[in-house]
């Protein structure tokens, strides 16, 4: 990890901190007052109004068509963190602001109802009254016996600090869809066997029906129709109706993945989709977990022991009926698969924002790093899904739709901002947008990235202050959804080609609306750039008075339409919806390599390492196009790298906005500096979709690191070994303690390959050279018994090989070190006083080391004679050379450098199908006996 | 006969007390390995490595089965299966004929009384012979008439397809030790204490029917031969249990030189009463036997003596080269010498040579150097006398190879490429000069640079 020790403030020590670290108590006199509020572990940034749980929740909630808003479950599942929060009231908040009308029935000039295949919408609100704020993931499951046959759902991570939503909502949005979609493919299957059951139900009853019809016929020869043989016709027609209906519902469940394939644009999406669930849950069924799989269908087909019941004319009352629970909605399957991805979300955003974000960049910057970071960081993070993934969708999308992006960037000016992003939105709600507004924005906007921060600094703050102020207690911060499939598709198709009137709106529905929950659009855009939108568009003047979008407005056509399911909900919300649409150049900046060129903007603030906020993209400027012919081989340039590159870029220049949000900010209210804090948690984070463990143990080995160069004079020597790839062996009684001093040195063993670390923590039996070649750093036994003399016997013979530490006599033997990294690496009188801190001043210098070996390893001169007639002497000292004085390295850290040289070359000549032999490289020096 | 004098002598100077071995400290800086490579995959005991070209080698051992490894890499590039029991005798038969692909062939032998011919290129075995009466115990390729001799209980023949041309009769149930090719088509034999000289015709019509004839016997050594090695087409050496070295001519097979027990400490009233308790048969046995031009080199129970055939005597020593018995030693084109020994080191000597100043301050220095006893005045005297100006050599350790756990059988010096060594653990361990393989690995580095396209000159 990549951690500037400056961010340390937030990192969070576990409980169990050692007391040893404790300083002594300061004399009364000398004692600062306390935090006012300081309590129990409470941080000084801590919200002061104080939010009623917690810690951050899901929630997940139904708007049921019975009791209306409710909650149904959290995850955690845990009373205590709710605590006092008012979860009722919260699910009428977030159901409430579900603007989408999903409808089925039937629309207007169609014979039969019709499923629509209803996009989720993401909805970020705050309510500030509650200290409360959520990021809304907005999805209908379908019910055969609910009405409109839909039943709408919401999740929402609920947390206390504004700012963790805002900017981890590309990140929210993208599991929370992965959530959804495992929902609603449980219930899309679950739905096809209910419609399945129904129309065996129906045929037996129109079997039955006919029957008794016939008899009648039979019994009734008087030559005219009694009532009962017309109501029994009336029941068989409203019978033979239904079952066409239900039928039609069938064959529309059914096709959907087909629909979905025929999208052109749509394969982005799935196969990632496919691979998450399939990590997600391992056994299962893969034609069922991929929805986009035609070979679904079966599966849908047959219930086989399935008794077909007699259906009463006339349903039962709306109330009379139980509904369905969610798990029987989706089948219980993918109800717990959709549970374990939102723990994995739970988990996965726990923590204070400021450290997530560290962590993604950290993560960003060491995904580059692809030559030199197997050998200090754990990399098998790395391939975990990586936020990065949204990029990969997008730019297998932006290589198929690059032709359409030309066209549609030379028609759509330079704008940052444009409104009407929320296509899908503006199918069900008519929204109004600020022509005024806007206009005046623009040109400011798309001055300079810079700039762009700036204003939308300006709008979030005047949207912060304009909501207090107004005294709602609600806001709808931000909404980003996307249309349902089957209408989006025909705006979309004529977005390209629209010539656009208004600069400000820009075209990047084509591409949001291909994918059912937009996250390619999403991963596209930063956040940044949205969430200020949305800031602006949910500006309370904003919303009523803005007209109706244009038809002429690039394809984006409303179908105004009521929903009757969410009518009550959706009242007095949705003047406050905005639906703000995101530039389509902001994506295309930011997949065009073009992009990765320093514009002259982003020249005057290179990037800042520390950086924690995003920039927006660079607008896509009519000037560059010239450049984009270049593109392919610009992207063959710069190989696999560019999404790193334009994930660093994004996050790195996100600092911008958080500085300057403070900044701007701080005088305005108090408010935003509370929400700017880094409250929200008192849980303590995880690695970011790391292993909590990975990162527990960081902690400890951090600690016990920090103990031990304390508490050894010799530890430099000892991490000089570890560092210059000699085999440090800890030798003891104890097995606790040996196993202690590892894990504490352990931070220090460069890695091989992309394995685990070569360490071993306990070994009873005597060593072996073959023992020295895997295992860098060694806990070794020290016993009586003969065995225990075989063991030293060995270690005797072996010495060369090794630096030994005993931990029973705390002495040292090992060769000497004269140099001055190790001294940096491991001071005794630091100041640091936490693991994880000390774990992370430890990365940051030894990843200086890494890009000096790079250097030094990359530099074909140093290793190749420049000329045939050099002789090798010249090389050599070119090489010892650089390595002084180039690198400035003195006495022992060159074969530091050297070893991770070597572990380099290594690393990058091994073929990737082959082991390669591990070799054991060493020195002949000699050792010397450190002792306390 | 020439009766040398050091063999109860102390150590050359500058060596411990000469109870002890020579040690050198963790500061080797003319050892060139510091890199290794373990290469893993046989079973038990590995006896046997056989160079079969520049960058190939084979290994054999008790496991039965025979590897090839690439000397370069450590890559495994084959694993021959076919014997059932240990190997007893390996020997690379590489194809003379001009005419045909250059094949590389190995011979090996096993106590399951079989010999397998394989094919390198291949890892194919190519032909098995497996009616032997007893097992083959050496093996030697005579590369000039392109046909190979087995060595058991009897000496057969083998042309280059596995016809047997030719043997003897039943020499002896001990079988032969020690095959060694002389001039004018002559092989000599071990046979327990005898050396057999045999001598191969091919009939004289020119069709293929050979003939191998018993020449001579040679009765000198008073106990068996453990060691034969032709020095050059002039001479060969003998070496047996109890420590003699014979020089033999090799057109007549005369006796040029010999030690008997010359390295026996009883001869020296001089020696410590330790060295003589520890002196048993064992401890004398010449294990090995290897040459150069000028000297021949031996390895003596514990010690390494290096004999100097012009003079007639050992010109260099150290008598406890190693902690137990030197199993193999082998000199090196720049004046250093391998041991390797039951210890489980090898050990890298380097033949010195100083030019014996006459004013030399401290006499018994100089006898020391010499090996001589210092109580020996007259010999000393003599000595000194005798070899007043001639250079004065001694056997430095320049630096040892640690990395066994056990008996380190034999190894293999592939020049720059390294040195591969066998052990009774199992391991085949690659030697390599560090230095070297990393400046091969950046080459290797930048080539994969440029393949990938990563490397981009800029100008």
């Amino acid at each position: 990890m990549i951690s500037a020790p400056d961010v340390v403030a937030f990192t969070r020590e576990e409980e169990l901190e050692d007391d040893l670290y404790r300083e002594p108590p300061l004399p009364e006199e000398y004692s600062v007052p306390l935090f006012p509020f300081a309590g129990q572990g409470a941080n000084p940034w801590a919200k002061v109004a104080g939010s009623k749980f917690t810690r951050d929740f899901i929630l997940i909630s139904e708007f049921s068509e019975q009791v209306g808003p409710q909650p149904l479950l959290t995850i955690p599942d845990d009373a205590k963190v709710s605590g006092t929060f008012d979860l009722n009231y919260f699910s009428l908040r977030i159901m409430s602001v579900d603007y989408q009308a999903s409808f089925v029935g039937h629309p207007p000039g169609s014979a039969y109802p019709k499923l629509n295949f209803v996009e989720d919408s993401k909805v970020v609100l705050g309510d500030s009254k509650e200290g409360a704020f959520a990021y809304v993931h907005h999805l209908t499951l379908y019910d055969l016996e609910a009405r409109g046959f839909v039943r709408p759902f919401c999740m929402a991570y609920i947390s206390a600090d504004e700012h963790k939503i805002m900017q981890q909502f590309q990140e929210l949005s993208t599991e929370f869809s992965k959530a959804s979609e495992c929902l609603k493919t449980g219930n899309r299957k679950a739905f096809a066997n209910e419609l399945e059951k129904k129309l065996k139900d129906l045929d037996y009853t129109r079997t039955v029906l006919h029957n008794e019809t016939e008899q009648q016929k039979k019994a009734n020869d008087k030559g005219y129709y009694t009532t009962q043989a017309i109501e029994k016709a009336n029941e068989l027609a409203s019978v033979e109706k239904s079952i066409i209906e239900h039928q039609d519902l069938l064959r529309q469940i059914r096709s959907y993945p087909y629909r979905k394939l025929k999208d052109s644009e749509f394969h982005p999406y799935e196969p990632e989709c496919a691979l998450d669930r399939a990590d997600l849950g391992s056994d299962q069924d893969p034609a069922a977990s991929d929805p986009a799989e035609p070979g679904e269908t079966p599966l849908y087909a047959h219930v086989p022991s399935y008794t077909p019941k007699l259906i009463k004319a006339k349903s039962a009352k709306c109330f009379d009926k139980k509904l369905k629970t969610l798990e029987e909605l989706c089948d219980v399957y993918f109800f717990t698969q959709t549970l374990d991805q939102l723990h994995h979300i739970e988990r996965t955003f726990r923590g204070d924002v400021c450290y997530l974000l560290t962590e993604q960049i950290s993560r960003a910057l060491l995904k580059q790093q692809s030559v030199t970071n197997f050998l200090f960081e754990d990399v098998s993070f790395l391939d975990e899904k990586p936020p990065e993934k949204q990029y990969r969708g997008c730019q297998g999308l932006g290589q198929d739709a690059i032709d359409e992006k030309c066209s549609e960037e030379s028609l759509a000016p330079k704008v940052v901002i444009s409104l009407g992003s929320y296509k899908s939105s503006v199918e069900c709600v008519p929204i109004k947008m600020e022509q005024e507004m806007e206009d005046s924005e623009e040109p400011k906007m798309s001055e300079s990235v810079m700039s762009e921060h700036q204003e939308n600094l300006d709008y979030l703050d005047a949207d912060i202050k304009g909501s207090i102020s107004s005294g709602e207690s609600i806001e709808v911060l931000g909404t980003e959804k996307s249309g349902s499939g089957l209408t989006k598709s025909e705006s979309q198709a004529s977005l390209p080609v629209m010539p656009s009137p208004q600069a400000g709106r820009s075209k990047v529905g084509s591409r949001r609306t291909v994918s059912e929950d937009s996250i390619e659009v999403l991963s596209t855009c930063p956040s940044e750039s949205l969430i200020p939108e949305d800031f602006k568009a949910s500006y309370p003047s904003a919303i009523n008075e803005e007209p109706y979008v244009d038809d002429d407005e690039g394809g984006l056509r409303f179908t105004p339409r009521a929903n009757p399911g969410v009518d009550d909900g959706q009242d007095d919300v949705s003047k406050q919806e905005s639906l703000v649409q995101v530039d389509a150049a902001c994506c295309i900046g930011k997949e065009s390599p073009n992009f990765l060129e320093p514009l002259p903007e982003l020249g005057q603030k290179p990037c800042e390492e520390d950086g924690v906020v995003r920039i927006p993209p660079q607008p896509y400027r009519p000037a560059e196009q010239g450049l984009r012919g270049g593109f392919p081989s610009h992207d063959g340039l710069s190989g696999g790298l560019l999404p790193y590159e334009l994930d660093s870029r994004y996050l790195s220049g996100s600092r911008e906005v958080s500085k300057s949000s403070l900044d701007e900010c701080s005088d305005s209210t108090s408010y935003i500096s509370s929400a700017a804090s880094t409250c929200s948690d008192r849980t303590p984070s995880p690695a970011h979709l790391g292993s909590a463990a990975g990162e527990r143990h960081r902690k400890r080995a951090g600690q016990n690191a920090l103990r031990f160069i304390r508490q050894y004079p010799f530890a430099h020597p000892a991490i000089y070994s570890l560092l210059s790839g000699r085999t440090l062996v800890v030798l003891g009684e104890d097995e606790a303690m040996v196993k202690k001093l590892v894990t504490a040195l352990s931070i220090f063993v460069p890695n091989c390959g992309a394995y685990a670390k070569p360490v071993k923590h306990w070994v009873t039996s005597a060593l072996h050279l073959v023992d020295f070649q895997k295992w860098k750093l060694i806990g070794l036994q020290r016993a009586v018994s003969p065995a225990g003399v075989n063991v030293l016997h060995a270690l005797s013979r072996y010495s060369r090989y090794l630096s030994v530490l005993d931990a029973d006599s705390k002495t040292l033997r090992c060769p000497l070190y004269k140099g001055t990294v190790v001294a940096r690496l491991a001071d005794h009188r630091t100041q640091i006083k936490r693991g994880s801190t000390y774990y992370m001043h430890v990365q940051s210098i030894l990843t200086q080391l890494c890009s000096k070996a790079f250097l030094f390893t990359f530099c074909h001169h140093l290793h190749l004679p420049i000329s045939e007639r050099e002789p090798e002497e010249s090389v050599v000292s070119r090489r010892m050379n650089f390595l002084k004085l180039q690198l400035g390295l003195a006495n022992e850290d060159i074969k530091i450098v050297q070893y991770l040289a070597e572990l380099l070359k290594l690393h990058y000549i091994q073929e990737p199908g082959q082991g390669g032999n591990p070799l054991l490289r060493f020195d002949y020096v000699p050792s010397f006996l450190y002792k306390i | 006969m020439l009766r040398w004098l050091i063999g109860g002598g102390r150590e050359p100077q500058g060596l411990a007390e000469k109870s002890s071995v020579q040690t050198i400290g963790e500061e080797q800086i003319q050892n060139p390995y510091t890199e290794l490579l373990v290469l893993k995959g046989h079973q038990d005991i590995v006896r046997f490595l056989v160079q079969i070209d520049d960058c190939r080698f084979a290994s054999a051992g008790d496991d039965g089965i025979i590897f090839l490894w690439n000397a370069q890499t450590g890559e495994k590039l084959y694993e021959l299966h076919g014997h059932t029991h240990k190997i007893t005798a390996i020997a690379p038969f590489s194809s003379s004929d001009v005419t045909e692909e250059k094949t590389d062939l190995i011979i090996t032998a096993s106590a399951d009384r079989t010999v397998i011919v394989w094919d390198c290129a291949s890892g194919r075995q190519v032909q098995k012979v497996s009616c032997f009466h007893s097992t083959v115990k050496c093996l030697t390729v005579l590369q000039r008439l392109n046909v190979w001799l087995s060595g058991g209980s009897d000496l057969c023949v083998w042309n280059r397809k596995l016809d047997l041309l030719c043997k003897t009769s039943h020499l002896t149930d001990a079988g032969i030790s020690a095959l060694v090719e002389l001039p004018k088509n002559c092989v000599a034999a071990a046979v327990g204490k005898e050396l057999i000289i045999f001598r191969l015709s091919a009939s004289n019509n020119g069709s293929e029917e050979w003939n191998i004839l018993e020449v001579k016997r040679l009765v000198d050594h008073q106990d068996n031969i453990s060691s034969l090695v032709s020095v050059n087409d002039l001479t060969f050496v003998t070496g047996s249990h109890i420590g003699e070295l014979i020089v033999w001519d090799a057109l007549d097979w005369t006796k040029q030189a010999s030690e008997c027990n010359f390295w026996d400490s009883s001869v020296h009233p001089d020696v410590q009463p330790e060295i003589k308790l520890s002196q048993s048969p064992h401890e004398t046995s010449v294990q090995h036997l290897t040459s150069d031009d000028e000297c021949v080199f031996a390895a003596v129970g514990k010690g390494i003596y290096v004999y100097n055939l012009q003079m007639k005597r050992v010109i260099a020593c150290q008598r406890t080269a190693h902690d137990s018995s030197v199993l193999h030693i082998e000199k090196l084109p720049n004046r250093q010498l391998i041991s390797c020994s039951e210890d489980g080191s090898v050990r890298i000597w380097e033949l010195r040579e100083r030019q014996q100043l006459p004013a030399e301050p401290v006499p018994t220095g100089f006898f020391n150097m010499w090996g001589f006893g210092r109580a020996n005045k007259q010999a000393n005297q003599a000595a000194k006398k005798m070899h007043e100006n001639t250079p004065v050599y001694f056997l430095e350790l320049v630096g040892d190879l640690i990395g066994h756990s056990s008996a380190v059988q034999m190894f293999l010096y592939f020049g720059e490429l390294g040195l591969a060594t066998c052990s009774a653990d199992h391991l085949i361990i690659l030697w390599k000069d560090g230095e070297r393989e990393s400046s091969l690995r950046s080459l290797t580095l930048f080539k994969k640079l440029a393949q990938n396209g990563d490397l981009q000159l800029r100008l």
